[in-house]
């Protein structure tokens, strides 16, 4: 007889738990998102004092993990976009004014965790969603948005299943674009003719790059004569370069995260190979780590987003007072995303989902990361920026 | 008669639970967000009964608990996306594809890892998991890092049903081996395999039959898993996964299957409890982990425990 009540008591605990739990979701859910927002940003409170309607941004991103950085700098940068939209009164659509609030839940950039995460925001009330960060967990929630209908648009996920619904936008270059442009770049820009690659084959974002531009680069008549893989958290490159070495490569592509790239600049000026770099996006943040910026000088990579641009610094020194760091690509990317949510709300005269979605095709918006434009695919039209370290600084091309 | 009201006892709780899950569903009650843990709380209490029969019952620590449900996912999701069956059928034989291949490879790691014991073994099956991903990181036909999407979405919550079968079947199985002669077997080798073979117990047979099981199970819930998901990567069975689970069955106590189950509940519910705790949240589930740990552990706990058997033997006797 205890055991059944014993049974019955665990059962009733699961259900208090989560009865509970969801319970004070619901009552709490407008309260929690503005304590978040307060604690976010301080100023917001103060600043909120327009009485219009609210339109509430959801945010999916990794804010914990290894992923982390990311989500939180599209995070932040997200977060003074808003500050600012509402300090400047807010977004007019017809007759209303609304005030923006994000509401940032974290996915832990992991395919399982970003449903529940993005399911707790659509229990609090989302207008429209700014996510995800990491491309696994967008493609895990793209099915969900769609059945949603809600409009999403995601800062940085770029792999190319991330928009395949009609809700869904992106903000920054596919993988295989950015492969291609940078084929284009490096044959007929810069004239090589001999290209040698190191690439992530662990990595979808470091591989996604390394087809489009061998397919690319091969047409126009380069030839790959050496490509060489490795696999994350390898810090000895040695055995590539070496082999790189044995080559009459003109230049190395390494398409990877900037950590890579300084193990593999360091090690190439170790073996006294004088080669020029070209570098993905992921090499934004490299001269932050390596010991020697002159193993990384003259190296050229795709970068949509250049902190010492002077047409940016209204957005670098609000960040850095707000967050003291020089914000990261990521954190433009969270910014003009929102910029974007606001045109497409001006745009549609209405908050409602299907209009948003409607006017994200008839908007062009300029941001820090460029001027941008949508395709009916959810792709955006915008030129690619390069930029090349020159005496140990980034400076645009 | 005592062993049939234990029998009524569990039954009712099945039935109960079932019965609780289906009402707040329908009704409403529960929101968007703890639905759809209802899938993963089942994947969870697989993947933590599974391991506590190697961990808990034959005394084995295995780290590589996720690279066997990788291998079931991975076998179970390429089963559904090339074949034309019926959803129901779909599933169900991804789920036996899923295991047994999971099953095969239990096998293929318990036999050359017989002679190993504690610590050699657990970094044995953590190396095996590290392959594993390497392998299918590698692999053409389950496209590389980035790994198989589009996985039709058959064990979501609307089949939380299936989900719910499935998981009482796998609590049965593990509960019903384990009561068994086998499974007496199994943690005779555990206490003290000296001692068992030389009462012609087969340590080797009774270790394989172990890791294969947890293996075979395991599998299944990868499958449940990658069909609830819609798309599995290798990175996501690293062996962060395996400690997952490990923390789960420490957590509910080495050898108790209701123990994984509780835990296995509260330690999926938990990080989403706290969601609203924003950036301490992670602190937050960190703190509660060890403070549960040290409840575990405490004397407190095992007065309370003493209490309750006490009583229970007091109304016994009367």
């Amino acid at each position: 007889m205890k055991k059944v009540v014993s049974l019955m008591l665990i059962a009733a605990m699961t259900v208090g738990l989560t009865a509970c739990g969801s319970k004070t979701e619901e009552a709490a859910s407008t309260d929690a998102a503005a304590e978040e927002t307060e604690a976010g940003e301080e100023a917001e409170g103060e600043t909120a004092a327009t009485d219009g309607e609210k339109f509430v941004i959801g945010g999916l991103g990794p804010l914990t993990g290894a992923a982390a950085s990311y989500g939180i700098s599209v995070k932040q940068g997200a977060e003074i976009a808003v500050k600012e939209i509402n300090e400047n009164g807010g977004v007019q659509v017809g007759d209303t004014t609304y005030t923006l609030e994000l509401n940032f839940a974290d996915d832990e950039a992991s395919e399982d965790k970003v449903i529940t995460a993005y399911n707790s925001l659509m229990d609090s009330g989302i207008n429209a969603l700014l996510g995800c960060v990491t491309s696994g967990a967008c493609l895990a929630v793209i099915d969900q948005t769609y059945a949603d209908g809600i409009l999403q648009i995601t800062p940085s996920g770029s792999a190319m299943g991330c928009t395949e619904y009609d809700n869904a936008f992106r903000l920054c270059f596919t993988d295989p674009l950015q492969g291609v442009t940078m084929a284009d770049y490096a044959v007929d820009e810069l004239g090589f003719t001999k290209i040698a690659i190191i690439y992530n084959n662990a990595d979808e974002y470091s591989t996604g790059i390394m087809e489009a531009f061998v397919e690319e680069a091969e047409s126009k008549g380069a030839e790959i004569v050496a490509n060489e893989a490795f696999v994350t958290d390898d810090v000895d490159f040695k055995t590539q370069l070496t082999s790189i070495k044995a080559t009459d490569a003109e230049v190395i592509f390494v398409p990877a995260y900037y950590q890579d790239a300084t193990y593999i600049t360091q090690q190439a000026k170790d073996l006294g190979m004088e080669l020029p770099f070209l570098g993905s996006d992921g090499w934004d943040g490299v001269l932050s780590t390596v010991t020697d910026p002159t193993t990384v000088e003259d190296a050229v990579f795709l970068s949509p987003f250049l902190a010492s641009d002077p047409a940016v610094a209204d957005f670098v020194s609000a960040y850095e007072e707000a967050y003291g760091a020089t914000p990261d690509q990521f954190a433009a990317d969270g910014y003009d995303t929102v910029y974007v949510i606001k045109a497409a709300m001006e745009q549609a005269g209405s908050i409602e989902s299907a209009d948003l979605i409607a006017a994200m095709t008839e908007i062009q918006v300029d941001g820090l990361t460029g001027s941008v434009k949508f395709t009916a695919d959810g792709e955006p039209e915008k030129g690619a920026k390069f930029v090349v370290i020159k005496d140990g600084e980034y400076t645009a091309k | 008669m005592k062993v049939n009201k234990k029998i009524l006892v569990r039954a009712l709780a099945v039935i109960l639970g079932y019965a609780l899950i289906t009402v707040l569903l329908k009704s409403g009650m529960l929101n968007r967000q703890y639905t759809s843990l209802l899938v993963p709380i089942g994947v969870n209490i697989m993947l933590a009964v599974s391991l506590n029969l190697v961990t808990g019952f034959l005394g084995e620590l295995s780290l590589g608990h996720a690279g066997f449900m990788s291998i079931g996912a991975y076998a179970g999701a390429l089963f559904t996306l090339h074949t034309d069956l019926p959803d129901g059928l779909n599933i169900i034989v991804a789920m036996i594809v899923g295991g047994l291949m999971a099953a095969l490879f239990g096998f293929v790691i318990g036999v050359p890892v017989l002679r190993l014991q504690g610590d050699y073994l657990a970094i044995v099956t953590l190396a095996f998991g590290e392959i594993i991903k390497s392998v299918l990181n590698a692999l053409k036909f389950t496209n590389g890092p980035k790994g198989l999407s589009k996985i039709p979405l058959l064990s979501n919550y609307q089949h939380y049903t299936l989900v719910f079968v499935v998981m009482v079947i796998t609590v049965l199985i593990i509960t019903n081996i384990v009561d068994s002669r086998h499974g007496r077997a199994v943690c005779s080798v555990r206490d003290n395999y000296i001692a068992a073979e030389s009462i012609g117990i087969s340590v080797s047979r009774f270790k394989i039959m172990a890791f294969v099981i947890g293996a075979f199970f395991a599998g299944v819930a990868g499958v449940l898993y990658a069909h609830n998901v819609g798309i599995i990567k290798p990175t996501t069975f690293d062996y962060n996964k395996s400690i997952e689970i490990l923390v789960i069955v420490v957590l509910g106590g080495m050898g108790s299957i209701r123990g994984s189950i509780i835990s296995a509940i509260i330690l999926t519910v938990l990080p989403e409890v706290l969601r609203g705790a924003d950036n301490m949240r992670m602190l937050l589930y960190s703190i509660v982990l060890i403070a549960m740990m040290l409840f575990n552990q405490s004397g407190f706990k095992e007065r309370m425990m003493e209490r309750i058997a006490a009583s229970k033997q007091q109304k016994a006797g009367e």
